[in-house]
């Protein structure tokens, strides 16, 4: 066995990690943001569905991945503005209201293969229509940009004020009420903001990465980053890290699928649920060190006079 | 007293027609951007499955209801006691391939229907008592553990199926259960089995469960609140323990029953296709029936309709099937809102302050 070899496969793992874990990572982003303000948004699998889906339509019909990606965070945006409609104006159950944004993204999406390309259950984008990547690097511009978006969010929820407020809204949103903050128009920008982070995720998935669309695409991928909230403790910087985890425990698990010997011990049905099982043990052994915001989920109901 | 009760369940009511209205027309609107005629295809959808006059078409409804009503009962049974299990559909896979294990082996004749079920429901409550542990031990927000749960057990059945328990004669199938072991079939020619009464029966137990025992008490209380539940005397982890374990139970029923009762495979297919997707729609269900063991029934009714109809709705409209998902979700979505009740409770406030009721 030749050392070179070892450090360019190390390399290849970290490589095709950067890939795996930027979906992830963008969604817990956004999810972060949004539970930060009292929001919780469990549609952020739907959500990285349904912009998956646009992206590939608008990308594929304009043949410039760009326009997919700008598609796939509108798409977000406006799914987030209906969960913050539903939930802080209409003060809805967030968790049934995430629901029904998962099942009803598997429907349209299945439906919309069909309608958009004729055919069923799965569409390869034009290669035209997938984002380049950076010259000289193997890396995707969309992981630099998700890498300077956990920094810009560290910074938005810690240093400014406007992070100050929206922490006030999930921490005690009578206190942030009495101070002045317009509680609820708070939350449902924090809300849509986080919304086109997952929007961004799914661009990641159908026109980055994996190159293709299915109803399945995300793959409990909108729930992993749920864990990774909680895993996190609500921060960027340890969703970074925890992103990092998950997308290199996914890109192993694809390299031992390829492993003979990996093979014969473990049949190839049963690899594909060492990422799950994973994400099991991480919450289950690090809950309990990490703190919610006190009112994540609670609908806030001003005192009637 | 009795007239605002009334007024609520005439508020619930309407909460749910709206629910349902707004799925359907959204729908079609969708079937517009889709290029189909929304007319037709709801004509379609409904033509072949709450038609009255064709007994076919109203038991294949049925047949499509008995799963949804079992799922059904298992999130509201957790529902009712606060939490979201949402796992009914890898407990339904894991009900199912208890089902098949159970076909594979060499038993007397009369042993392959009861043993069927009693595996499937018993690794159910396996898949079910696994959450349950994450939840009451560890915390873990439900959500997250039942659906990489139900991730797991989905390729736990693709290996069983590709692996193991294959055809061999028709691989793209499990072995089925032998002739021995299936359920009577109601309707000659549908797919409506006895199962059909067996999840009727197990979700009237449900209701007298919730309602009629202690421990119904228990997990209603546990609902309310937590610390309401520690002052009553109740212990709110085993209850949720509990309520993991019948739910699974319950959908693990529910994924035995349709190997055991839905002609004409009796197996699990290619890429698990025959019961995907039944524990969601059970959250539809659940949801449209209030988390209701007997509301669940009408409700059970009318999303087998829809299931029951999407195949005659693509047949004669050309709208794919899966359109009719997309409704679930938004009548789910549209269940998230509780604006009608809402509305209506303030404006008995309003009503109240003015001095015109004094209730």
């Amino acid at each position: 066995m030749k050392p070179v070899i070892e450090f360019e496969l190390i390399l290849s793992i970290i490589i095709q990690s950067t890939w795996a874990m930027t979906p992830i990572l963008l969604a817990t982003l956004g999810e972060i943001f949004t539970e930060r303000s009292g929001v919780v948004n469990i549609g952020l699998e739907g959500i990285m569905l349904l912009s998956a889906f646009i992206a590939v339509v608008v990308a594929d019909k304009t043949v410039n991945p760009w326009m997919g990606v700008l598609a796939a965070v509108f798409m977000g945006a406006f799914i987030g503005a209906i969960h913050a409609f539903i939930t802080v104006y209409l003060k809805g159950n967030h968790i049934i209201s995430g629901i029904g944004i998962n099942m009803f993204a598997t429907g349209f999406v299945a439906y919309g293969i069909e309608v958009v390309w004729g055919v069923r259950g799965y569409y390869t984008p034009k290669y035209e229509a997938k984002v380049p990547r950076i010259p000289g690097l193997a890396v995707s511009p969309l992981f630099l940009i998700s890498l300077v978006l956990v920094i810009l969010f560290y910074l938005i929820i810690y240093k400014t004020d406007y992070g100050l407020r929206v922490r006030a809204c999930g921490e005690n949103p009578e206190a942030a009420d009495v101070v002045g903050i317009p509680v609820e128009k708070t939350q449902f920008i924090a809300t849509v903001i986080g919304a086109m982070l997952t929007g961004l995720a799914g661009a990641v998935l159908s026109i980055d990465w994996l190159a293709a669309i299915t109803k399945e695409l995300p793959a409990g991928r909108g729930f992993i980053a749920l864990a990774l909230v909680n895993f996190a403790n609500w921060n960027p910087i340890y969703a970074l890290g925890g992103s990092f985890l998950f997308g290199s425990l996914w890109t192993l698990t694809e390299y031992l699928k390829n492993v003979e010997a990996a093979k014969a011990l473990i049949p190839l049905p049963l690899m594909n649920t060492i990422p799950y099982i994973a994400t099991l043990l991480v919450v289950a052994g690090l809950i309990g060190r990490s703190r919610p915001p006190l009112y994540v989920g609670v609908p806030y109901q001003r005192e009637q006079a | 007293m009795s007239a605002s009760v009334k007024l609520e369940y005439v508020s619930y009511i309407g909460n749910v027609l709206l629910a349902l209205i707004t799925g359907l027309a959204i729908g079609a609107i969708i079937i517009s951007w889709g290029g189909y005629d929304p007319i037709s295809a709801y004509r379609g959808l409904f033509e072949t499955s709450l038609n009255i006059a064709d007994p076919y078409y109203l038991a294949m409804t049925l047949s499509y209801a008995t799963p949804l009503m079992l799922t059904a009962a298992t999130f509201a049974i957790s529902a009712r006691a606060g939490v979201f299990n949402i796992g009914a559909e890898g407990q339904v896979f894991m009900g199912a391939l208890g089902a098949v294990v159970v076909a594979s082996l060499k038993l007397p004749d009369q042993l392959y229907l009861p043993m069927a079920l009693l595996l499937g429901i018993l690794m159910g409550a396996l898949w079910g008592l696994i959450a349950g542990l994450f939840k009451v031990l560890r915390n873990v927000n439900e959500v997250v553990v039942t659906i990489m749960l139900n991730w797991i057990a989905y390729w736990i059945v693709e290996y069983a199926r590709i692996y193991v328990y294959y055809d061999r004669y028709r691989p793209e199938k499990t072995i089925s259960m032998p002739r021995s072991g299936v359920l009577p079939v109601l309707v000659p020619g549908s797919e409506l089995s006895a199962s059909f009464i067996i999840a009727l029966i197990v979700t009237i137990i449900i209701y007298l469960v919730l309602w009629r025992t202690r421990l119904g008490y228990s997990i209603r209380v546990v609902g309310i609140g937590l610390k309401t539940a520690k002052y009553a005397g109740i212990n709110p982890g085993l209850t949720m323990l509990y309520v993991f374990i019948i739910g699974g139970m319950i959908s693990g029923l529910a994924g035995a029953l349709e190997i055991c009762g839905r002609p004409p495979t009796y197996a699990i297919t290619t890429g698990a296709s025959n019961i995907a997707g039944l524990g969601f729609a059970g959250i539809s269900v659940s949801l449209l029936g209030l988390n209701h063991p007997i509301f669940i029934i009408p409700a059970s009714i009318i999303i087998g309709a829809l299931n029951a109809g999407s195949r005659g709705m693509q047949i004669r409209a050309g709208v794919p099937l899966e359109m009719v998902k997309a409704v679930q979700g938004l009548i789910v979505i549209a269940l998230a809102v509780p604006g009608f009740t809402y509305m209506l409770r303030k404006w008995r406030i309003r009503k109240a302050l003015r001095g015109e009721t004094g209730d």
